[in-house]
């Protein structure tokens, strides 16, 4: 069953090399350029040696797993986020029709490929981070550090298919999933003790960002949430991911059912 | 639409802004997904800046007051200014629509930017105000007793709007030499995010930094230079007269860029 899927990607890489060019320089600006939203940090502590209690190299540290976990899911199921283009054009009807997975189809066949730049500008970032932030390595910590961002990724992953899908009752959806979406890449490489209020509330614990990059690197860094969160919640964000990654399945299955073709 | 009168140069671009607000007032569950995601934003930048400002209750010479205006009037104007959403020019270039553009009797340059300008009216009147009424219920904010501060923002505010449409125009114009445009969008859309004062404002910088940006870049006269007119960061007149220098800058380069865009069109199989 994967040859299909191969050829699909293989066919959308192809297609998206064409114009060289124009290729290359979105591949560098792209693995360039995001550098910008992770200077964003550095500028604000310029400012202030310190934010919501934790120092540079702890906050680097949450930046790090974000910066790693969001290319990783934006590379490989990102591209989801067009699903509203297909459902308001009827395109979203092909793709039924046909015998592969919806969803497989879907992640296959708007794959951007200069998107890998950033994987590797994330790692880069991800790999400093754990050198420069003062890590509490052990065992348990060094299994640890190569789950989180993991973990990350399957969250954001969740995320991206989540949004994506309200498009099925919300074709004018928008820019609504960005606010999880590119929102929660920004809420995740802060600690959450710089938020407040209901706000918090929501993002960290309801919607669970809390476990995407702060509570993963508290465990790293062998300290204890300042907000109370129990130390054994810490290391669970794999779970957390998996959870949602359920989640999101479930909600992209009752999707697909309530679609209704707009008949164009 | 009646005959050519005495007030004829302005009567075509202003019926096609109204067009333009007309246009984009229908796409109303877009508006509100936009504003939305503008609050989760607004909320979420202006705790990070309020924490930058810690106990000392100040960050580059702003009070907490002036930080919430920043963050909360920032994302209210992002979507009137729209800078991360270029033109449609530039994939009517690579499909070769364009053409019918340039048999219309109308500039093309004109007929692009008071669209844009039309669509911006529209954002003022919905995008604007959501972010900013959130931002004001939840958080204290910088309210100017000077009501000349609200003319020069408002003065402020169309300028870059103006500079912002003349600028994706020139973007939208590479297509005519690129065809694929996405590299040069994709420079556009980072450095306008980070040149603005979006993600924070630009005197947290170092101050060669700042000071290169405002002189070398128009991103500051986009987004900074009417927050920084509405929390009366010094005197108003130097910010819109640096404006206003962006301005005729960019709508001089659009000018001429796009007669030589014009001279080398082909016409893509259209």
């Amino acid at each position: 069953m994967a040859s299909p899927y191969w050829h699909l990607l293989v066919a959308q890489v192809r297609s998206q090399t064409q114009y060289r060019l124009s290729f290359a320089v979105e591949l560098v600006f792209s693995t360039v350029l995001t550098l910008l939203d992770v200077a964003t940090v550095f500028v604000l502590f310029s400012v202030n040696d310190s934010l919501g209690g934790f120092g540079g190299g702890e906050v680097f540290l949450m930046v790090g797993i974000s910066a790693l976990g969001f290319p990783l899911a934006d590379l490989s199921v990102g591209n989801v986020e067009r699903l509203r283009v297909y459902v308001r054009g009827g395109l979203f009807d092909a793709v039924l029709l046909r015998p592969l997975s919806a969803l497989g189809q879907l992640l296959a066949m708007d794959l951007s490929a200069r998107r890998a730049g950033r994987v590797v500008q994330g790692l880069a970032i991800y790999v400093l981070a754990l050198v420069v932030a003062p890590v509490a390595w052990s065992p348990a910590a060094a299994v640890f550090a190569v789950l989180a961002p993991l973990s990350a990724a399957v969250f954001f992953g969740a995320i991206f298919v989540g949004g994506a899908t309200v498009a099925f009752w919300w074709i004018e959806s928008g820019e609504f999933a960005n606010a999880f979406t590119y929102g929660g890449r920004d809420f995740t490489s802060y600690p959450m003790t710089v938020f407040g209020g209901l706000f918090r509330r929501v993002f960290a614990y309801a919607l669970g960002f809390a476990f995407v990059a702060y509570l993963p690197a508290l465990a790293l860094l062998g300290r204890s949430d300042p907000l109370g969160v129990p130390d054994w919640l810490r290391w669970c964000s794999p779970i957390v991911a998996l959870l949602a990654a359920g989640l999101a399945a479930l909600f992209w299955r009752t999707g697909v059912r309530h679609y209704r073709s707009t008949g164009s | 639409m009646t005959g050519p009168d005495a007030s004829g140069w302005a009567r075509v671009p202003l019926a096609i802004a109204g067009a333009g607000f007309r246009r984009y007032s229908t796409y109303r569950q877009a508006t509100v997904a936009g504003a939305f995601t503008n609050v989760v934003f607004g909320f979420m930048r202006c705790y990070v800046l309020l924490s930058v400002a810690g106990v000392a209750g100040e960050a580059g010479g702003y009070d907490r007051a002036q930080l919430a205006t920043f963050v909360w009037v920032g994302q209210g104007l992002l979507a009137v200014v729209n800078f991360w959403n270029l033109l449609e020019l530039a994939e009517r270039v690579r499909s070769g629509d364009v053409v019918s553009d340039l048999l219309r009797p109308v500039d093309l340059m004109t007929t692009y930017v008071a669209t844009d300008v039309g669509r911006a009216g529209y954002a003022m009147l919905t995008r604007f105000v959501v972010p900013v009424a959130v931002g004001m219920l939840a958080f204290d904010l910088y309210l100017p007793a000077n009501p000349v501060t609200y003319l020069a923002f408002a003065g402020s505010v169309l300028l870059a709007v103006v500079i912002c449409s003349a600028c994706r125009f020139l973007v939208g114009l590479t297509a005519f030499w690129l065809l694929d445009v996405r590299g040069v969008s994709m420079l556009w859309v980072f450095a306008a995010g980070a040149g603005s004062g979006l993600y924070f404002p630009l005197p947290l910088l170092p101050d060669w930094l700042e000071t290169l940006l405002w002189v070398a870049t128009p991103f500051p006269a986009l987004l900074q230079a009417p927050l920084d007119v509405l929390v009366e960061r010094g005197p108003a007149w130097p910010l819109l007269a640096g404006q206003a220098a962006w301005l005729a800058g960019s709508v001089g380069l659009a000018r001429v860029v796009q007669r030589r865009a014009l001279r080398r069109l082909v016409i893509q199989g259209g």
